[in-house]
């Protein structure tokens, strides 16, 4: 419990979803990664170069300094890892339950957020966009691949996901071993 | 008589009329021989990358042009001693000091020999280095913008033709004098050629850092002859660098009569770090001079011309042991030294032999003193205690040497208009292959360094007549690459080349294209007038100086209006190019410029100046296509009557207005 907890604390150093894209003039691929805090891309401009082609098509920038939940989001994991490593220490299975399904509620919460966000930009155009093809939206899939234009996206849970899933399962594996033996080891889980 | 007899085969040459050695193994009459697998040879499929680069001098372009090898596709055409409207190089403010000399501003110059920078003897990919011919310089490209950077001139001179060749580890690029001069330069009768000519050795030191920077360390004094070209030594003979000489004659005028008159001329060896020694000792005098270093700098995308105004010179007579002549016949054009720095090969363009040196025999020599006699302090070894070997009756007109990685070397025969592989050692000839035509260089992927990839060679030929397509009477020069993997040359790819390609130079590409910068970073740019976002964005009025603060991102100018310039004005616009893209340029053009268009990388900022001379409304445009709204991007500036009292104004979009 406390190992999976502090886990957590992992995902500052690997982003959780990778959107990338396609074109035949980007043979190098355009990659694009949503950490807990930030956006990033392969390189500095990265997020610039995919403003610039959003632009024409009338998409909002994508200014990672305006996302609130890039900024609160942070706090919550430092608390969650911390209050998981407290309940690890005090080892009691009702604790460790309550932070499995805190932390279960959270993730769909999260990821249903992010869904928001990219219906958000897909959805809500310039209607002054200089290229406007009727009927057509640039919300990126949530996790597989869809033809966006000239673009094929691909979007895919990243490291952090798989490292957040992890530290959930230990929390869950946690609870089980504590159910067969009893109160005296848990921490070693 | 002999001479005469070469001229005489010269002239029917240049007349046309084909002195045809070659049709017995032409084969397919004066087509060349093509194996049949030479297409699949040279064929790089698209999207494929070729596994050479080759840096060709554009010759009377003034430029360097970059192909790739084997496919014979250019990728770049480098604008070095010339202005090129195309990117703005020489028209554009920033890049104008680079063209400054101590005769002014000078737009063209004559480019001859491409110089790769090395490290142990071997091409390292960090720069090129290519000699101005007519108003000496030495030029540096560095290899990862593919962009000039440096200039520098050379006082004392006249026709830097045996420049820039380098030091085994680029310590030295040199610039010998193809013509001598009174030195210092004084109004002289041209009579008085013998008494008072005298040629100049320089050797500019090259920084060892990513800057590389030139500068004059010294020169040499010498006997008033023609400095024809040089190479080198490397490995044993590494810290010697040689110069062939012709008019030793010293002849004023009909120098194609009386300039070939002696039996045997000289190659000038050089012991340069003897020299370093003399000019630590204080050995030396500080002369006067007047010549300019102009450097562009990546961080301010800005050239800057600094003047320097004295050179440090070492006189053989006060400097024993700087300078040897080895005799070599007949007016020498091209000195190679083989991979193992062991053999000097002096290509006596009027000799019937090709004469070969050897730098043990030298150096035995001169601890032996075995002189012949000495000419103003430079000792002139026996020709006989010098010479290695001599290759027999190979053609007409031997030009130059290039070396593989098995022993060989290929020399260029002129008049007989063939390549000739001989083997170094045994000198005797193994093979010969004909050029289409009169071919001048020849390039071996590093074949003039320690380590030849020898898989290619590629001949550079003066005339092409019938070989392609006519174009009226100017017809382009070529290239002409053979595979020199097997035992027998074959010719595998003909094509054009810009200008006059003298000489080139290649290089696996490997060692090059994983530093190729992508743009520049605009957090990074320096330069005095740069503008980094929209914001920033402004036009100043200065009397009538007026500075337009500009940005180009795809796909509009900001700002895209400006009212308020005058007839009269002096405008610049210092466009600054937002982007941070690989390939994202953009172009700026203004009607009525009488300078050129700016050609803007990513990160970049450049200046046009532009001075209306007509009331009116004049549009910008982007010239480069940038993007799917390329031919929106464009903008209007209104022009008033000169007398006009209006304010400036200008914006970007309806929110501006």
């Amino acid at each position: 419990m406390i190992i999976g907890s502090a886990l957590l604390l992992l995902i500052f150093l690997f982003p959780l979803w990778r959107i990338s894209l396609d074109a035949p003039q980007f043979p190098e691929g355009i990659n694009m990664y949503i950490w807990v805090n930030q956006v990033t891309g392969d390189d500095e401009a990265t997020l610039q170069n995919v403003n610039i082609l959003n632009h024409y098509i009338g998409m909002q920038k994508i200014e990672p300094d305006s996302i609130a939940e890039l900024q609160y989001f942070p706090y919550i994991i430092v608390a969650m890892s911390v209050i998981g490593i407290l309940f690890g220490v005090v080892g009691n299975k009702k604790l460790i339950l309550t932070w499995v399904i805190i932390m279960s509620i959270l993730g769909i919460l999260g990821i249903y957020d992010f869904y928001l966000w990219l219906y958000d930009y897909g959805h809500n155009l310039d209607p002054m966009a200089p290229i406007k093809v009727p009927g057509m939206v640039y919300q990126p899939p949530l996790f597989g691949s869809k033809w966006l234009l000239n673009f094929h996206a691909h979007s895919y849970p990243a490291m952090g996901t798989y490292v957040l899933s992890l530290s959930v399962l230990m929390a869950i594996g946690a609870y089980f071993i504590k159910g067969k033996k009893g109160d005296s080891n848990e921490k070693a889980a | 008589m002999r001479t005469k007899l070469f001229i005489l085969l010269a002239i029917v040459v240049s007349l046309g009329m084909m002195g045809c050695e070659s049709k017995e193994e032409g084969g397919g009459g004066n087509k060349g021989m093509i194996g049949s697998n030479a297409a699949e040879k040279v064929y790089v499929a698209p999207g494929e990358h070729d596994e050479f680069y080759a840096f060709m001098s554009g010759g009377f372009s003034g430029q360097l042009s970059v192909y790739g090898l084997p496919s014979g596709r250019l990728f770049k055409v480098i604008p070095v001693f010339s202005v090129d409207g195309e990117k703005g190089y020489g028209f554009n403010e920033e890049t104008k000091p680079m063209l400054e000399t101590s005769h002014g501003f000078i737009p063209w110059d004559d480019s001859h020999h491409p110089e790769l920078s090395q490290t142990d003897g071997v091409p390292d990919g960090r720069f090129i280095f290519i000699n101005g011919n007519n108003t000496p310089r030495i030029a540096k490209i560095d290899l990862k913008s593919f962009e000039t950077t440096e200039i520098i001139e050379i006082p004392n001179s006249a026709g830097n033709h045996s420049s820039p060749f380098t030091t085994q580890n680029s310590e030295y690029v040199v610039a010998g004098t193809r013509f001598s001069i009174p030195i210092t330069e004084t109004d002289v009768s041209i009579k008085d050629y013998k008494e008072k000519f005298q040629g100049s050795l320089t050797f500019v030191s090259v920084s060892d850092d990513e800057h590389g920077d030139m500068a004059i360390d010294f020169q040499i004094l010498v006997p008033g002859y023609d400095y024809d070209l040089a190479h080198a030594g490397k490995g044993p003979s590494h810290g010697w660098m040689f110069f062939t000489t012709y008019n030793t004659e010293q002849a004023h005028t009909m120098k194609e009569v009386y300039a070939s008159q002696n039996d045997k001329d000289f190659i000038a060896a050089v012991n340069w770090k003897k020299a370093q020694e003399y000019l630590k000792a204080g050995k030396f005098r500080e002369m006067p001079a007047n010549y300019l270093n102009n450097e562009y700098s990546e961080k301010t995308h800005t050239a800057v011309s600094k003047r320097e105004t004295s050179v440090r010179v070492l006189i053989p007579e006060e400097c024993p042991g700087l300078i040897y002549y080895l005799p070599t016949p007949k007016s020498p054009h091209g000195v190679d030294v083989d991979p193992t720095g062991e053999y000097i090969v002096g290509n006596g363009k009027l000799s019937a032999d090709l004469t070969v040196h050897s730098y043990t025999k030298m150096m035995k020599a001169i601890e032996n003193k075995s002189f012949e006699k000495e000419i103003d302090g430079i000792p002139v070894l026996k020709y006989d205690e010098v010479v290695a070997g001599v290759v027999e009756k190979p053609g007409l007109g031997p030009l130059h040497t290039e070396f593989d990685d098995k022993g060989f070397a290929y020399t260029t025969f002129f008049i007989s208009s063939e390549v000739v592989k001989w083997k170094v050692g045994t000198w005797e000839i193994v093979d010969r292959i004909p050029s289409y035509y009169s071919v001048g260089h020849l390039m071996i992927p590093g074949g003039d360094s320690r380590k030849p990839w020898g898989k290619y060679l590629v001949s550079l030929n003066k005339i092409t007549k019938d070989r392609y397509l006519p174009t009226g009477p100017e017809l382009a020069h070529s290239a002409q690459l053979y595979d020199i993997s097997g035992d027998k040359m074959e010719l595998i790819l003909d094509f054009p080349t810009i200008g006059e390609p003298h000489y080139a130079q290649a290089i696996k590409a490997d060692v090059i294209k994983d530093n190729s910068l992508k743009y520049y970073k605009l957090d990074e740019n320096e330069h005095a007038h740069v503008t980094k976002s929209e914001a920033e964005t402004r036009v100043e009025r200065n009397g009538n100086k007026v500075h337009v603060y500009m940005t180009t991102i795809r796909s509009h100018f900001a700002p895209d209006w400006i009212e308020g310039i005058k007839v009269g004005d002096e405008v610049y616009f210092h466009v600054t190019n937002l982007e941070q893209d690989w390939d994202v340029p953009h172009g700026f053009a203004i009607k009525g410029a009488r300078t050129a268009e700016l050609l803007i990388m990513p990160g970049q900022t450049e200046t046009l100046k532009w001075e209306p001379t007509q009331v009116g409304v004049v549009p910008i445009y982007c010239t480069d296509f940038c993007s799917a709204l390329h031919q929106e991007m464009q903008g209007y500036v209104r022009v008033h009557p000169a007398n006009a009292n209006v304010e400036l104004s200008w914006g970007l979009g309806e929110d501006d207005e």
